[in-house]
């Protein structure tokens, strides 16, 4: 089974869990409004973020087609349209915009995207990494111990300044190495939306899914990690 | 569904307005500006609000409160720098402000109720019908319990809060209704207490707000203190006068300087003279436009800081701005305009008038929530990062600036001791790495069923809501209860205390009520003897001797009775006046129009 169908079948049994209006009882066949009564329904919490804006799970998004489904989307949820409705439904109001706002700001950002994604397919990234990724081990270690230095040193003395010059470099090396992570990410998002697209069943797609998304990992949480540290870095010598 | 008004609660004016026809308009009442000086005194006939109560300001400085805006949601200890600055006296109590008043002291939001209650009398009078809903507007910038407290001071004023939005937002949407702009916009909104910076995407009537910034301690009243504290030096090397022990001359000064640098938007210089005490002569001085900028110019420059960390955070730079708009009454300064300009490399728009287009905003807001305007919809963000005090005193992020609202949260809690029935969090607000850098919001207990350590499960949802006002919510994940949660907010009054002063506001309301009688009958009372004696003056010779001293007494009887407290006894001095006065009145009528027959010009004769 391929992401694409295994994506609509998840779907279909999501509405099955809520199958009912919580106001009219009826069988729920619309998406986000009762057809029947047409009262506001709570967006399911396992719905997933695609789905709802009714994007297949790839990485490469149209953002004009993102941000147009948000907008009619805000429409239909926002608190500011249900004031005279019952309490219930603003309460669904409230609950469903705080979810569509969430889902919006995670789908923008690409590096969000494909860390949800990555939740979706395989579970969380979080698991934030506390050493460097091992082609960075040396470079980093330095720069740890040139950064103490730096924090305890003179900032007006010449040592300072030459010390200052050198995490200047290293910052521009790691950024360099944020852009060739980021450039490698895009490839395997290139990868895994032609892999989606094929939609084939076998056990070579299998695998190759399987090492996308494990590549994916990889970069990401060493991507994160570089990233703290420029962070970390530039708030020193700012 | 009833009228909701939109109500601008400025730091220096404050504004009501309302939607008529798919055109938002101020209220102002008869023969009035719109604009309410959000002052408050306490005269020896009670309360009084607005343009009279500013007349208090330097004859009554110690009983008459202004810019309280300054002082929402805030503790004393946040306020401690500028004390010496403010004539009237500020104490504490449970971590709220007072301000004394005569023998009663009031929390901000109670002398907030008293500004809302004005503008929402005006809004019946001129709508002929009872108003209860707003819609009120607060510094982009404002945190949870500014905005918290500004929400309270309408319930004691008696009205619901529909929402709170923030001023920038609300001025861009009085824009869009007008211009139907579409592209990317900032908003640069300095008024008299508050800076705000907004930057704003608007596409088919979604004013989405990309991220916002701002200083609520930065405005007009700043470039005004600059210019005071420059006059009170030279009034001392001039005349070795010490005026900060002349607590109504200070006022003076203050409302000297406000005057000449608003001169000085138009003007290259200006004279600023005022009388010294006892009789000590008069202080005079120039003061130039170059001179103004001079003091001014850091105060300006403090507020490129925002607009930079705004564009920075939406993603942009300024020349991806497509209009600049300036909101409030201090973007009238030449050197404000020419700033701003610089940085976003464009001439910026001011066709609105600036000091109504926030009240505007409110009113179109206002009509989205009643359900007439449904083309627009605005989405806003919060200011502020949101989060909890962990281990260590850190402050852990949950909800970061500039997200979109509603916006929630959601963190899993459990327990590390054996039998553990309760976990304290304290929620904070605010950029800064440790929780004792950043603001804290409120404390609370989460109950947790006694069990091994670990086990318990609850789930706490911290959603901000469309106000940008925080609600907390916990669930038993073992056992599927939700848990209500009694939040102790850190600077606000408790939900209790509103109740009391809501109570006590009716109280005195009737109190109210026969105090603003007895301004009003006061103020129609001088009106007639000042034209009474004009016309005694030019008219007097056409009149008996005996009628004119029947209106002399009649005149004095006026001015005793005004002197009370009774507005029905002021009345009835009035009409008798008018009666004593009336043979006067039709002698000049019959005199003005024989002159007129006679081919001369009326304005000869008067
Ligand atoms: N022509 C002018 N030149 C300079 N300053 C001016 C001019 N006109 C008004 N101001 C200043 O504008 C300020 C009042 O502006 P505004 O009414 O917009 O503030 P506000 O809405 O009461 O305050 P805030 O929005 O900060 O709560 C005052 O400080 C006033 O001195
Ligand atoms: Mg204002």
């Amino acid at each position: 089974m391929n992401g694409h169908t295994h994506n609509t079948d998840d779907r279909r049994e999501l509405q099955m869990a809520r199958s009912m209006c919580w106001h009219c009882q009826s069988e729920m066949a619309g998406e986000y409004f009762c057809d029947r009564c047409v009262k506001v329904q709570p967006v399911s919490k396992d719905l997933d973020y695609f789905t709802c804006f009714g994007l297949p799970r790839r990485l490469a998004i149209d953002t004009k087609v993102l941000e147009a489904k948000f907008y009619e989307l805000s429409r239909a949820f926002h608190p500011d349209f249900y004031q005279n409705k019952s309490n219930e439904e603003r309460s669904i109001s409230l609950g469903n915009s705080a979810m569509l706002n969430t889902a919006y700001r995670t789908l923008r950002d690409p590096i969000q995207r494909a860390e949800y994604l990555l939740d979706l397919e395989a579970g969380a990234v979080k698991d934030i990494r506390t050493s460097p990724p091992a082609d960075l081990f040396e470079e980093i270690l330095e720069l740890q111990e040139t950064l103490d230095e730096f924090r305890e040193s003179d900032r007006s003395s010449e040592h300072a300044s030459t010390l200052r010059a050198k995490l200047h470099t290293d910052r521009t090396n790691l950024e360099e190495r944020q852009r060739d992570m980021e450039a490698r990410l895009q490839q395997l998002f290139v990868r895994w939306d032609a892999l989606q697209d094929r939609g084939e069943a076998t056990e070579q797609a299998r695998t190759e899914r399987t090492l996308i998304l494990k590549d994916m990992r990889d970069i990401l949480s060493n991507r994160t990690y570089v990233k703290n540290i420029v962070n970390d870095l530039v708030a020193t010598i700012a | 569904m009833a009228r909701i008004v939109g109500i601008d609660l400025g730091t220096t004016n404050s504004l009501v307005a309302y939607m008529d026809k798919g055109t938002p308009r101020v209220i102002s009442a008869r023969h009035e500006r719109a604009m309410v000086p959000s002052v408050v005194a306490l005269t020896d006939n009670g309360l009084i609000v607005g343009d009279p109560a500013k007349e208090h300001l330097t004859r009554n400085p110690e009983r008459t409160v202004y810019s309280v805006k300054r002082f929402m949601g805030k503790s004393l200890a946040d306020v401690q720098g500028e004390l010496a600055y403010f004539p009237y006296t500020l104490t504490e109590k449970g971590g709220v402000i007072r301000i004394q008043l005569g023998e009663k002291s009031y929390s901000p939001p109670q002398i907030s109720a008293m500004i809302l209650k004005e503008l929402k009398l005006r809004a019946e009078a001129f709508l002929g019908e009872s108003i209860t809903k707003a819609v009120i507007t607060v510094p982009a910038y404002f945190n949870d319990s500014q905005r918290q407290a500004t929400k309270d001071a309408g319930m004691i004023a008696g009205l619901e809060v529909l929402r709170i939005i923030n001023e920038p937002t609300a001025a861009s949407l009085a824009y869009g209704l007008q211009e139907k702009t579409q592209g990317t916009i900032a908003v640069y909104d300095l008024g008299g207490g508050t800076f705000d910076i907004s930057i704003l995407k608007l596409k088919n009537g979604i004013f989405e707000v990309l991220a916002t910034n701002g200083d609520t301690h930065l405005g007009g009243d700043d470039f005004d203190q600059l210019i005071a504290d420059l006059l009170l030096k030279d009034i001392r090397a001039q005349h070795g006068l010490d005026l900060s022990t002349h607590p109504d001359h200070m006022q003076t000064v203050r409302l000297q300087a406000e005057h000449a640098k608003i001169r000085l938007s138009d003007e290259l210089k200006t004279i600023v003279s005022l009388d010294l005490p006892d009789g000590q002569g008069r202080f005079t001085r120039e003061l130039t436009r170059d001179q103004l900028e001079g003091l001014c110019s850091p105060l300006v420059e403090r507020s490129l800081g925002p607009c930079r960390l705004a564009l920075k955070d939406s993603g942009l730079s300024p020349t991806d701005i497509d209009e600049v708009v300036l909101v409030g009454g201090s973007t009238r300064m030449p050197l404000v305009r020419q700033r701003v300009q610089a940085l976003f490399g464009k001439e910026p728009h001011c066709d609105l008038n600036p000091d109504e287009v926030v009240a505007l905003g409110a009113a179109v807001q206002a009509d989205i929530l009643s359900g007439g305007t449904t083309d627009m919809l605005l989405l806003d963000v919060t200011p502020l990062s949101l989060g909890i005090e962990t281990m260590g005193g850190v402050m852990s992020s949950l909800i970061r600036r500039n997200t979109t609202i509603p916006a929630s949260a959601k963190e899993m809690f459990t327990t590390y001791v054996d039998g553990q029935t309760g976990v304290d969090i304290h929620i904070l607000q605010g950029e800064r790495e440790l929780a004792k850098d950043n603001r804290s919001l409120a404390r609370f207990r989460l109950k947790v069923p006694p069990l091994p350590a670990g086990v318990p499960r609850i789930e706490v949802t911290f959603l901000i809501d469309a106000n940008g006002i925080l609600n907390v919510m916990a669930k038993d994940m073992r056992t599927g209860e939700t848990q209500s949660i009694e939040v102790k907010p850190s600077y606000g009054l408790s939900d209790q205390e509103v109740e009391r002063m809501i109570e006590d506001s009716f109280k005195f309301a009737a109190d109210d009520v026969s105090a603003r009688k007895v301004i009003e009958a006061r103020l129609d009372a001088g009106a007639l003897i000042t034209t009474t004696e004009k016309s005694l003056a030019d008219g007097g010779h056409l009149v008996s001797a005996e009628e004119v001293a029947k209106i002399r007494t009649a005149l004095s009887a006026l001015a005793s009775a005004k002197e009370g407290t009774d507005p029905r006894a002021i009345r009835g001095r009035m009409a008798d006046l008018e009666q004593a006065a009336k043979g006067l009145t039709v002698a000049m009528l019959d005199d003005s129009l024989k002159q007129g027959l006679q081919g001369k010009k009326i304005s000869d004769v008067t």
